[in-house]
C-alpha cells in the first residue's frame, strides 16, 4: 500500500503503458527534461530515452499532427498539450483530423492515440490558463473524452486509453494534481465507459466530473452530517462513451437530479445529461433537473472572483437542499 | 535538341511517366465530364495541367512510402496506382469507391497504396505527414513520406511548425509546394512577402532553396528522385517548390476568369506538361505507335472504369453509422 498523488499518478500510467508496449512514445513541450510544468512526467525521459520522450518545439499543430500521423501507422502516441485552453491553437487537428478520418476513410485509418492536457481551474491562472474544456471535445463526433478525479482512475483510465484504438482526450484536472489516495496495486485497468459511484444514498443523484466529482462527493458527506440527506454521487469518469445506464438506474432510484459542472452554462455537458434523463427517465423524476455551473463568463484571476465562479462544495450543499426542502 | 547519348532517365521509365500523366490528365477530365452530366455532386479541384508533379513522385517512389496531398488530390492518388474506378467511384458516390462515398473528392484515401489521406483544411497534413515521418524514424524503417501542397499553404502556421519540426527531427519526409501563381482566386504574389512562396521560406529551416519546373517531367523526376533517396538515406527532410499551372479554375464552381487571357493561352498553349512530352519522346526516337498503343489503353482503361462506376450500387442509408469507431459503429453511450 503506497501513497500516491494525482500528479505521480500520471507519469507512473504513462511509464507502465510504456514498459508493456513499445509503440508507445511520448510527446509534448517541456516534457522531459523539464519533467513537465506541472511535474507529472517526471522520470520517463530518464527511464525511456529521447527516442521514446520527445520535447516538442512550441508548435501545437505539429505536435498532435505528428502524434496522429504515427498513430494512423499503428504507433500509440501519447500527446501533452499543456493547457487545455491551447487546445483552441490545434483544434483543427483535433477536430477535422483525428476525429473524422476514420470515418472519411471508410474505416482504413484508426487513430490510437491519447491527447493528455490540464484542465481546469483553481489555480488562479486567470482566463486562457484555467478553462474546462471538455464539453469543446464532446460534441465532435469521433473523439473519446476521459477526465479522472483520483490517482487510482488516472492509473487505471490512462492503461485503457493507450490501449484504446480510438483517439482518446484525457483531461488531467489542474486542481487534483496533488490530492492523494492509497493505492494497492498501480497496474490497473478501468475501462472507458464506466462511471463510478462515489457515494450512495436514496435522496437525490448528484452526477461530476473530475473535480466537480470530488466535490460532490464532499458535499454528499455534508448533506449526510449536517442535513440528514443522502446523496449518490456519480462520477461520470468519461463523456464519450457515456454511462447513460448507471445514470438511469441511479435516477429511477432517486427521482432528483443535480448535475455539477465547471462548463460555462451554455452547452455545458450537464445540459446533454439534463437531455438525456428527461428523454429516458422523464416519469421518474419528481422535479426538475438542477444543473450547477461555472457562470456564462470567462474565468476571473482574483481568488476570490474565481472561487465564486467554479461551483464550490458549499454550492452544491446549498442546491441540493433548495432543490429537496426548498429552503 | 536532346542527347540521346547521355540520357539518363532512359525509354522504359520515360513511358512509364507518360503513360502515369496520361492517366492522371485522361481521367481529371472524365470527372469534369461527369460533374457536366451531374453524376458527380459536390466539388472538385482537378489538377489538370500540373500532372508532371504528381505522375514524377508516382514513378520515383516505392511501395510502403506514404503520400499526403490535398483536396486537388486525385492525380496525386491516382499516381500510387489507386484504381480509376476507386477514385471516380469515390467521386460520385459508389460503393466501388476508395471509402464507398464516406469522404468524397477532398478526401480520397488508399491506405493500401501507400495513400494516407486528401486533405481539405490547409497546412493541417504536413503536420500529419511528419508523424508517418516519424514513425519510419522510430520504427528503424526506411519508408520517405511526401506531402504535396499548394502555394497558398506557404501562409498559414502548420507549414512553419512542421518544417521546423521535420527539420529538427531529421524527418525521412518530402515537402513538394506545387506553385500554381494563383492562391484561389488571388494572385500568390499579392499576399506573400517573397517571390518564391516556398523555396524563399526554406533558408528559414536551413534547407535547401529548390526550385524547379513542375512543367517539365523529366527534371521533375530528376528532383523527385533526388531527394527521396536524401530521405531515404537519412539525410532529413526537403522542400521543394515546383511551377507550374492550372488549367481550369479553382474548383467547379470557379471558370477563372481572373486570370489574363494570354496567360492562360501561353500555358495550355506552350507549356503543357503532357503535350511537350509527347514531343520529347519523339525527339528520343521512341516510336509513335508505342506513344499511341500507351493513349489508347489509358482511354479504354477510363471509359471501362467509368462504367464500372456506374454501375456500382450506390451506398446503403445505414453507411451513415458506421466506421466512427474502431469497433465500427457510431454508439456514444450504453
Amino acid at each position: 500500500m503506497a501513497q500516491l498523488t494525482y500528479r505521480a499518478s500520471v507519469s507512473l500510467a504513462i511509464a507502465q503503458s510504456m514498459r508493456k508496449d513499445q509503440k508507445v512514445f511520448f510527446i509534448g513541450e517541456d516534457v522531459g527534461a523539464a519533467g513537465g510544468v506541472f511535474k507529472a512526467t517526471v522520470g520517463l525521459l530518464e527511464e525511456f530515452g529521447k527516442e521514446r520522450v520527445m520535447d516538442a518545439p512550441i508548435s501545437e499543430q505539429a505536435i498532435l499532427g505528428a502524434a496522429m500521423g504515427a498513430a494512423m501507422t499503428g504507433l500509440r502516441p501519447i500527446a501533452e498539450i499543456m493547457f487545455s485552453d491551447f487546445l483552441a491553437v490545434c483544434w483543427d487537428i483535433v477536430a477535422n483530423q483525428i476525429a473524422k478520418t476514420r470515418y472519411m476513410s471508410d474505416g482504413q485509418i484508426n487513430i490510437p492515440l491519447v491527447i493528455r492536457t490540464a484542465n481546469g481551474g483553481g489555480s488562479k491562472f486567470g482566463a486562457q490558463h484555467s478553462q474546462s474544456l471538455e464539453n469543446w471535445s464532446m460534441m465532435i463526433p469521433g473523439l473519446k473524452v476521459v477526465a479522472p478525479s483520483c490517482p487510482s482512475d488516472v492509473l487505471g483510465l490512462m492503461d485503457s486509453a493507450v490501449k484504446d484504438p480510438d483517439p482518446v482526450i484525457f483531461y488531467e484536472h489542474k486542481s487534483l494534481y496533488a490530492f492523494k489516495e492509497e493505492i494497492e496495486q498501480t497496474d490497473i485497468s478501468i475501462p472507458i465507459g464506466e462511471a463510478n459511484m462515489l457515494h450512495e444514498g436514496k435522496d437525490i443523484t448528484i452526477i461530476g466530473l473530475a473535480l466537480m466529482a470530488q466535490r460532490a462527493k464532499e458535499a454528499a458527506l455534508i448533506l449526510k452530517d449536517k442535513h440528514d440527506i443522502n446523496a449518490k454521487v456519480i462520477d461520470l469518469r468519461s463523456l464519450v462513451p457515456l454511462d447513460l445506464q448507471t445514470i438511469k438506474k441511479s435516477v429511477i432510484e432517486t427521482g432528483h437530479v443535480l448535475t455539477v459542472e465547471e462548463n460555462p452554462r451554455l452547452c455545458g455537458w450537464g445540459a446533454e445529461i439534463s437531455s438525456l434523463i428527461s428523454e429516458h427517465c422523464f416519469k421518474n423524476l419528481k422535479g426538475p433537473v438542477t444543473r450547477v455551473t461555472t457562470p456564462h463568463v470567462p474565468l476571473p484571476s482574483a481568488d476570490i472572483l474565481e472561487d465564486n465562479t467554479i461551483p464550490s462544495v458549499e454550492l452544491i450543499v446549498n442546491e441540493v437542499i433548495k432543490k429537496l426542502k426548498g429552503e | 535538341m536532346v542527347d540521346k547519348l547521355n540520357d539518363d532517365i532512359g525509354e522504359e521509365k520515360r513511358l512509364r511517366l507518360w503513360e502515369m500523366m496520361l492517366k492522371l490528365r485522361l481521367v481529371e477530365k472524365k470527372a469534369y465530364d461527369l460533374f457536366l452530366q451531374n453524376l458527380i455532386k459536390g466539388t472538385s479541384h482537378l489538377a489538370l495541367g500540373q500532372e508532371a508533379i504528381a505522375g514524377a513522385f508516382g514513378v520515383a517512389l516505392k511501395q510502403g512510402d506514404y503520400t499526403f496531398c490535398t483536396y486537388r488530390g486525385h492525380a496525386h492518388t491516382l499516381a500510387r496506382g489507386s484504381s480509376i474506378e476507386g477514385v471516380l467511384g469515390e467521386l460520385m458516390g459508389r460503393q466501388c469507391g476508395l471509402m464507398k462515398g464516406k469522404g468524397g473528392s477532398m478526401h480520397l484515401t488508399d491506405v493500401d497504396k501507400g495513400v494516407m489521406g486528401s486533405y481539405a483544411i490547409i497546412g493541417a497534413h504536413l503536420t500529419i505527414a511528419n508523424g508517418t515521418a516519424l514513425a519510419s524514424k522510430y520504427n528503424k524503417t526506411n519508408e520517405v513520406s511526401v506531402c504535396f501542397f499548394g502555394d497558398g499553404t506557404t501562409n498559414i502556421g502548420a507549414f512553419h511548425e512542421a518544417l521546423n519540426m521535420a527539420k529538427i527531427w531529421n524527418l525521412p519526409i518530402v515537402f513538394v509546394c506545387e506553385n500554381n501563381l494563383y492562391m484561389e482566386y488571388t494572385p500568390i504574389h499579392e499576399v506573400t512577402a517573397v517571390e518564391h512562396p516556398a523555396a524563399d521560406r526554406a533558408g528559414a529551416y536551413d534547407l535547401d532553396k529548390i526550385i524547379v519546373d513542375g512543367n517539365d517531367a523529366d527534371e521533375m523526376l530528376r528532383t523527385a528522385e533526388k531527394v527521396i533517396s536524401k530521405a531515404r538515406e537519412g539525410k532529413g527532410p526537403s522542400l521543394i517548390e515546383a511551377k507550374t499551372y492550372r488549367h481550369s479554375g479553382h474548383s467547379r464552381a470557379d471558370p477563372g476568369k481572373y486570370r489574363p487571357d494570354e496567360e492562360v493561352k501561353d500555358w495550355m498553349e506552350n507549356k503543357d506538361p503532357i503535350k511537350n512530352y509527347r514531343a520529347k519522346l519523339l525527339d528520343f526516337n521512341i516510336n509513335e505507335k508505342i506513344i499511341s498503343e500507351i493513349e489508347e489503353k489509358i482511354k479504354d482503361q477510363v471509359e471501362k472504369a467509368t462504367e464500372i462506376s456506374m454501375a456500382s450500387p450506390i451506398p446503403e442509408i445505414k453507411e451513415i453509422y458506421t466506421d466512427v469507431w474502431a469497433n465500427g459503429g457510431s454508439e456514444w453511450h450504453n
